[in-house]
This record gives structure tokens, sequence and C-alpha cells, in this order.
């Protein structure tokens, strides 16, 4: 096992650098001089003449590229200068704030869309699969930014139940109740639209496992059918349900740019639109760079998961 | 499939016809805006701001900067469809472009291209939109781009997958030969062949292509004011969302209805695309056969541990329906070990799997009859009751162990689950009786067996585990579906051995279900022989090997390898066994029979008797036995 893993951080190194190459090139496209450009109205000819040199931006791509990536191995992802900050410090703060979000919708989204999925199947074609059908349908074609202010309008002005947003209340709170209270929403507009697509699979894959051969051997033993469709049924069609966690875990991650937009919570996605829009470059870089690597792994952690599930997987 | 069967398929379900109009009547609003009597989107009118949907002129109400928001709407759909659609094409033409060089070529290129095609899926997509929108600065166009980019390789990916396949084919490899050069090849031979995989991977991408846009326009990244597609007039609404809502719900709902109806849309492609859905390929069995009958048999009068009376199950799918058992029936006594042979098709299986309700339904329905255990009639008992005896009185050995057994629980657990399905057994008890069981099947250090999953034990070694797993309760009779059809020869002894030396132990019963008179030779006292869902012989084994009195029986006798002759006569028996949805008037076996008559095609034939506990159906039975 852990000679599995290790093998597939191995695996991942490349993949890591293959990102950073692309978000290199990406940004090699920025037009004019890219000095000017990251300095913003900060640029002054001692800043630009400095950061030159600190970045090497004025030797060839190559070698520029292996600047940064020397940088980015030491820790040293730059500077933002729109808050006068290092970006890493405010990726690292803001990618927690972002962790909570994603990761509460990612556990809901699975919960939710894996229960929904199994009923559907196992009650195919009947009241129940067309309810939850249904509600998939809408659930996938519904923008979640839309749905957020939607909620917002529901349960924050109308009902007055929950906070209309960020992710403390800035007078005292600040303690888990608190801080439930503010993810409720945001947490769950960020979910639906994964629960549908994580519901549609679970049911196909249900469907698929329960017309094998070993369901029928479960039930030629007299297993409940109950037991039939939970265990061994669902535990069959976990193997094609937890790739589809692992793609959704992207998705949750991306919608997570808007939700955090429309409810401000303090997450890594509002800060990347925030920099777009201040042309904070370097945040941009470090902020893609370091959330993209961090989705490689969580992937890595799928795989592993996945393997440890299906005894067939060659460790 | 041609067009006019898929348009009716399409149309048949409803959701995706009725997605295909709401889209339609969108897309051909979008498309007249110019010429719809409409005010202008960008005149402003402060005076007039957040006036509210049904006010005097403006139909949907004015904006924040007193804009009318029903022309806003129309022209912002139209900017979203266009954008949508043409980052659509963008990412289709670049990700087939991409995956058709791959997969054509395939070796290097293939390796590089997919590899740079992987790096740009490790991102989570809008990281790599935000990236390039980032580079490129905010606006609709680089917003259009950024989608694009992020969808390639779905395209890509989809595309190289079905070039591999193409790329090796005759047409290809002749055009080849024929000195055509590689980029018209993948052109004139390669491309149209793709084509259908493209437009469905574009209808399945457009809807999310809308909007992805929209969402960049939403979070200001994508049209500037004062441009305005559905996105950014939601984005500008929220500035407002609690003062004055109806800005934002309506640019919302537009949007909303728009990926509705391309979902809807693209659902009803795909299925009308899927053979596997009109075939009925994708239901789920149930947990019983469904029992459709008019009457129930009487029970017979002096009832044996199995009765199958008159048993009738058939194969619902779609308007039609195929027979496949038209009245079996059958006993099977205490201890005893019952035969029911027949080449596929027959329908012996189907038999076994009624006892128990096992028969994959839909589209399996059981149309009459009566099975009986012990005089209890199963077919009409509730679930409960039926589960009770499954796997507890009566159990099961089925074909290829491989795929019966559960590929993800220990061979252990799968027994312990068995034992305790019937008993409260505790869980140390349930496992040492398990050892035992597997002992008792001559599993070779069977404590550790006990951990192992099923792909890691060879094909007798997983069939032993199925013995073992059906005689866990102590069941009095097992139904065994060729349970040694898929092993080797010397394997397939050791099985039989086996399971003659456990009935004899035992005294459990046995429905031998096979294809193999030299199986039921070694193992069974009694054989019934099918033939297109009937039974047209039944005896003593010993009696009809010696003196086969239905034709059918004597050609299936000499299909027998006899030792040191190897294989032999396999086409002892010409032509086929007939469609059971079609199934000739009279002698089913007629068209295969050398002896039959106009009287064997007309008519039912009945089972008679023949001699002391023999049965045939047939009009001329072979030699003296008649
Ligand atoms: S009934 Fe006639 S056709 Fe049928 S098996 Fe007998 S002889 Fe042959």
């Amino acid at each position: 096992m852990g000679g599995y893993i290790l093998k597939r951080l191995l695996a991942a190194i490349p993949v890591i650098l293959g990102i950073t190459v692309i978000v290199f090139l990406i940004m090699s496209l920025i037009p004019g001089d890219p000095a000017t450009a990251i300095l913003g109205s900060y640029a002054t000819p001692e800043n630009v003449e400095k950061l030159n040199r600190d970045l090497g931006l004025d030797k060839p791509l190559v070698s520029q590229y292996f600047i940064w990536l020397g940088n980015m191995v030491q820790g040293d992802f730059g500077r933002s200068f729109s808050l006068n900050r290092p970006v890493l410090d405010e990726v690292l703060e803001r990618f927690g704030a972002t962790l909570i979000l994603a990761g509460t919708s990612l556990v809901l989204c699975s919960i939710f869309g894996i229960l929904a999925g199994v009923i559907s199947a196992s009650r195919q074609y009947g009241l129940a699969d067309k309810a939850i059908t249904f509600v998939v349908l809408i659930g996938i074609s519904i923008p979640s930014f839309f749905l957020g202010m939607m909620m917002i309008l529901l349960f924050a002005v109308k009902l007055r139940w929950l906070p209309v947003s960020g992710m403390y209340a800035i007078y005292g709170g600040g303690d888990l109740p608190d801080l439930l209270r503010h993810l409720a929403m945001p947490a769950i507009a960020l979910a639906v639209v994964a629960t549908g697509v994580i519901a549609r699979l679970s049911r196909s894959a249900m469907l698929e496992v329960l017309r094998q051969d070993f369901i029928r051997t479960a039930r030629a033993k007299g297993v409940k059918e109950n037991r039939v469709v939970w265990r061994h049924a669902l535990k069959a069609a976990m193997v094609s349900i937890i790739p589809v966690i692992g793609v959704q875990a992207g998705f949750v991650l991306s919608g997570a740019v808007y939700i955090e937009t429309v409810f401000q919570w303090p997450g890594v996605g509002r800060m990347l639109v925030t920099a777009i829009l201040t042309r904070d470059i370097l945040l941009v870089q470090g902020g893609v760079v370091i959330v993209a690597a961090c989705y490689v792994l969580f992937n890595l952690a799928v795989d592993v998961a996945q393997s440890l599930l299906d005894p067939r997987v060659k460790i | 499939m041609n067009a006019g069967a898929f348009l009716k398929l399409f149309a048949r379900n409803r959701l995706a016809a009725a997605g295909g109009l709401i889209l339609v009547f969108v897309v051909l609003i979008a498309l007249a805006a110019p010429i719809l009597p409409l005010q202008d989107p960008y005149a402003q009118d402060t005076a007039d701001k957040f006036l509210r949907p049904f006010s005097d002129g403006h139909f949907l109400g004015t904006d924040h900067l007193g804009r009318d928001i029903l022309s806003r709407l129309i022209w912002g759909t139209r900017l979203s469809l266009v954008v949508g659609l043409v980052a659509s094409f963008g990412a289709a033409f670049f990700g087939s472009i991409i995956g058709i060089v791959a997969g054509y070529f395939g070796g290097r290129t293939d390796n590089w291209l997919m590899r740079g095609i992987d790096m740009l899926m490790a991102f989570p997509y809008i990281l790599l939109a935000l990236a390039i929108v980032a580079a490129l600065g905010p606006g609709l166009t680089n917003a259009l781009i950024a989608v694009a980019v992020v969808n390639i390789p779905f395209f890509a990916r989809n595309i190289r997958g079905v070039t591999v396949t193409l790329a090796h084919k005759e047409f290809v490899d002749a055009a080849r030969l024929s000195g055509m050069t590689d980029i018209r090849i993948m052109l004139s031979e390669i491309l149209p062949n793709v084509l259908p995989v493209i437009v469905i991977a574009m209808s399945t991408t457009v809807g999310w292509m809308i909007l992805e846009t929209a969402g960049l326009s939403f979070l200001g990244l994508g049209s500037q004011p004062p441009v305005a597609d559905l996105g950014s007039m939601l984005g500008e609404g929220r500035n407002a969302l609690i003062t004055d809502p109806h800005a934002s719900i309506i640019p919302g709902i537009m949007i909303f209805v728009i990926v509705m109806s391309v979902n809807l849309m693209g659902d009803g492609i795909r299925d009308a695309l899927d053979p596997r859905l009109r075939s009925g390929a994708l239901t789920r069995p149930m947990a019983r056969t469904l029992v459709d009958r008019d009457a129930v048999p009487e029970p017979p009068a002096n009832p044996a541990l199995l009765d199958l009376q008159d048993l009738r199950t058939e194969f619902r799918v779609g308007n039609r329906t195929l027979k496949a058992l038209s009245g079996v029936s059958l006993e099977v006594r205490p201890g005893e070990c019952l035969g029911l042979i027949g080449e596929s098709g027959s329908g012996k299986s189907v038999t076994a799997l009624s006892v128990m309700g096992l028969v994959a339904s839909p589209p399996g329905v059981i149309a009459g009859g009566a099975v009986r255990y012990a005089g209890q009639e199963l077919l009409g008992a509730p679930f409960s009751e039926l589960r009770e005896l499954r796997g507890n009185r009566i159990s099961y050995i089925f074909q290829d162990p491989l795929a019966t057994l559960h590929p993800l629980y220990t061979v252990g657990d799968q027994i312990v689950e068995a034992i305790q399905a019937h008993r409260s057994t505790p869980n140390a008890q349930a496992r040492a009786r398990a050892l035992e069981l597997l002992n008792a099947v001559r599993i070779p250090n069977a404590e550790r067996r006990l951990g192992d999953y099923p792909h890691e034990l060879s094909g007798g070694m997983r069939q032993r585990v199925g013995i073992a797993m059906a005689l866990a309760n102590e069941p009095d009779l097992i139904i065994a579906d060729e349970p040694t059809t898929a092993l080797d020869v010397t394997v397939q002894a050791q099985i039989l051995a086996l399971l003659d030396d456990l009935r004899r132990d035992r005294g459990v019963a046995i429905l031998f279900i096979t294809h193999d008179f030299g199986v039921v030779a070694q193992l069974c006292d009694r054989v019934a022989v099918m033939y297109a869902g009937r039974i047209v012989e039944t005896g003593p084994t010993d009696a009809i090997l010696d003196a086969p009195a239905h034709p059918y029986t004597r050609r299936l006798i000499a299909c027998v390898p006899r030792l040191g002759e190897g294989r032999r006569a396999l086409h002892a028996i010409p032509g086929l066994p007939p469609a059971v949805d079609d199934l000739p008037a009279g002698c089913a076996f007629a068209p295969r029979c050398d002896k039959a008559t106009d009287a064997c095609r007309t008519g039912e034939i009945t089972l008679a008797k023949s001699a002391a506990n023999r049965a045939v159906r047939c009009l001329y039975p072979e030699g003296d036995v008649a």
C-alpha cells in the first residue's frame, strides 16, 4: 500500500510540472511588457527594474520558467502588489476558507447524490424514481450563482433564517455555530449541481450492477433486499461512483468561484476574480498553481480510495 | 437508424420534445431581435430606474439605469446563445483536430498530444479559464476563448477514441495503399465517420458553454458594459438583489430555461441513440420474477419435495412475447438427483431460475403454472416467505463463479452472509461454520482462503466456494445450473465427484441442469430432456441412456464423447433449436427430425407414458420402447 501511494505521488510530479508549464505559457500571452503588466499602477522605473531582475524577465522564456519554478519550489510565489503581501500567505489563508466551503459541499453532494441515485435505481420507473429524475434535471440546469441569489432572497431576506453573506458575523460570532449558519446556504447552493450529476451517474451505475450475476447470487442466498441494494449493489457501484466524485470535486471547486462571489465568502475563488479585475497577475498565477496542484493531490487520494475498495486493482 | 425513426423516438420522449420546442422558440426570438418592436436596449432613463415588471411601456420593467429589461433580455439571450455556440464550435474544431491527428497517427504523436490534454484536464476547469482571462484581460471575446479552450480536452479525448478504432479499418488501409495523403485520408475517410460523435459531443456541451460564458460575465470577466449578455445582466442585477430582485430574477430564469431545454434535448438525443435503452437492457431485475397467471393448478395428490406444474415463463420485450417455457412439469423427490438436459435456449436454465423467482424481471414473467416446495405454493407466496426459503431450504449453484460471486467481498464473508441471512449466528460461530464448509468442499488451506477474494482463486476453487455457500444452511434441494460448464475437464470431474459425495452423505436432493449427457450419466437418478421450452422425455437415467425414446434424446446421447474418441459428432444434430418466439405447430423438433411426418406438424403432441416411470412427447418413439 505504502509503495503504491509513493508510486502515485511520484507520478503526480510530472502532472504538477505540466500545470506550471501551462500556467507559465498562458501568462506569457500577456500583451506588452510583463513587468509593467504585473506591477500595474505600481510600475515605477525602479520597481520594473527590480522585478525584471527577480523574475528574470529580461532573459529568454525557458530560463524565465526555471527561475519562476525555482522560486516556487522555495515557497516564493512573488508578492501581490495590490495587497502588498506575499502571494503564498494570501492564497493559503483564502484557500482554507474555500476548502471549508467546497469540502462541505462535496460531502453533501456525495451523500445526497448517492442516496438519490440508489433510491432511484432500486425503484426504477416508480414514482420515487420519476420524482428524483425530475428534481435532478432541474438541479443540474440551474446556474449555481442564480440559485445562490434566490436562496438569499428566500432564506435571508424573506424568512430571515440565515445571514446574507460572509463567513463569520462581523461583530461577535466566529465560533462553530456561527460558521455553520454562514456556511449553510453557500454550501447547499454549491452542492446542488454536483448532487444532480452524482445522482444520475449513481443511478446508472446501480442499474448496471443490479443486472449482474452476483446480485442474483445474493438474492438466491436469501439476503434481504435492502441489503442486496445497499450493500452488495452499492459497494460494487461505488467502484464507478468514486471516480465521478473525484471529477465532481473539480466542478465544486470551480463552482466555488461563483458562490464565493455571490455570498462574499472570503475564499480563493473570489480572491482570483478580484485579482483579475485589479490585474494582480502574480496573485492569479500563484493562486492557480497552488489550487491546481492541490486538486491533483486530491485526485490521487481518490485513486487510492478506489484501490482500497477494489481488491482487483493491482497495487 | 434512419432520420425518421430517430425523430419518432425523439418525439416519443415528451420531455425531450418539450425541451426542443422551448429551445426553438427562444432561438427564434433571439434571431428575430432586430426586427422585433423592441426599445433601444441601451437607452438610459434614470428617472424610470427599477420599474417593476408590467409597468407602462416596460413589460418586464427597467434596470438600474432605467433601461428596458425585455429588450435587454432578448438582446442578451441572443448574445449568450451566439457566444455559447461559437465557443462550442471552437472547442469542437480544435478538439477534433487534436483528436483525429492523435488517433490517426498513434504512437509518439498520440502520446504527446494526449499527455498535453491530460495536463489541461488536471486543472479544475475554471482555474484554467480564469488564468486565460487574467492573461488576455476581461472581455467577452477573451471569456469565449477561455471557455472554448477549457472544453477542448473533452472533444479531443472523445474524437481520439473513435478515430483510434477507425484508423485500422480496411477502408482506411485501402485509402493509404492507394497513395492518398494523410491529410486527405483524415478529411475524406475519418472525418465523415467521426462527425456524429462530434455532433453528440457538441449537443452535450453547448449548454455548459452557454452557462460558463454567462458565469464569467456574471463575475464581470466577460461582456463589458453597456453590452450585456444574460450573465452580466444577472451580475448587474445582483447589486440591487434585495431591493429590486426582478432585475436579477428575469435573466436568471432565462439562463435556467435555456440550459434546461438544452439538457432535455441532449438527454433525448442520447436516449434515442442508445440501443440499450430501447431493448430494455438497462432495466434492473426486481427482487423476484413477476407473476401474471390466471389460474393456479390443483395441488398434486402426493406432493414431492419440489413440484413444477405446467410452468409457463415468458419474456416480454416491447410488444413481443418470447415463450421460454410452454408448460413444464416435473418433480424432485427428497434425496434424488434429477438431471434436466437440453441445448442452450431449450429453457432449462429458465426452469431452474423460475423455481425461486430468480428469472430477471423485467423482462421475465411467469405467465402460468405453479411451483410447490413440499406442497407449499411459491409463486403466489409473499416475498418474505420466498426469501426465507431461498438459500435456506432450496439453494443454487450457478454456472460461472467468477461472475456469480461478489468481486469485492472475501469468500469468507460471502459464506458467512449466506448463513446469517437465515440464522442469527454470532460472527465467530458463523466463521467457524464457513471454515467447516470450505473443508467439506475440500478446499486446501481453507483457513487462509476465507480471507481471499474470488479473483484470487482458481475456477475450480471458486466453484467449490459456490457449493459451500449453497450448503451453508443444510438445504433440502440444490439447484445446480450448469455448475461445471465453465471449468476444464479434470476440475469438472472433481466437482461432480464432490457433488455426488455430498448428496450421498447429506441426503440433499439435486436438480442438475446441463447440456451434457455424460454428466447426467455420472450423477443423476432420473433425467428430463428439454427441447424448445418443453420436456420431451423423462425417465430413469439408465433406461434412457440404454434406449432413448425421443429422436432428440437419441441424438443428444450420440453427442457424448466416449473415452478415447475425443470430442466427436459435434454436428450430430443438424440445424438449430427453434427460436422460442416462432415455435412451429406440432412437434418443435420436426424441422430437425428425420422421422417427421405431416402428422408431427399439426396439433399438440402430449407427453405420454411409454414404459415404467418413463414418458415421451413423440408420435413415433424410437425402438421397442413404444
Ligand atoms: S413427433 Fe415426429 S417430428 Fe417430433 S420427434 Fe417425434 S417423430 Fe420427430
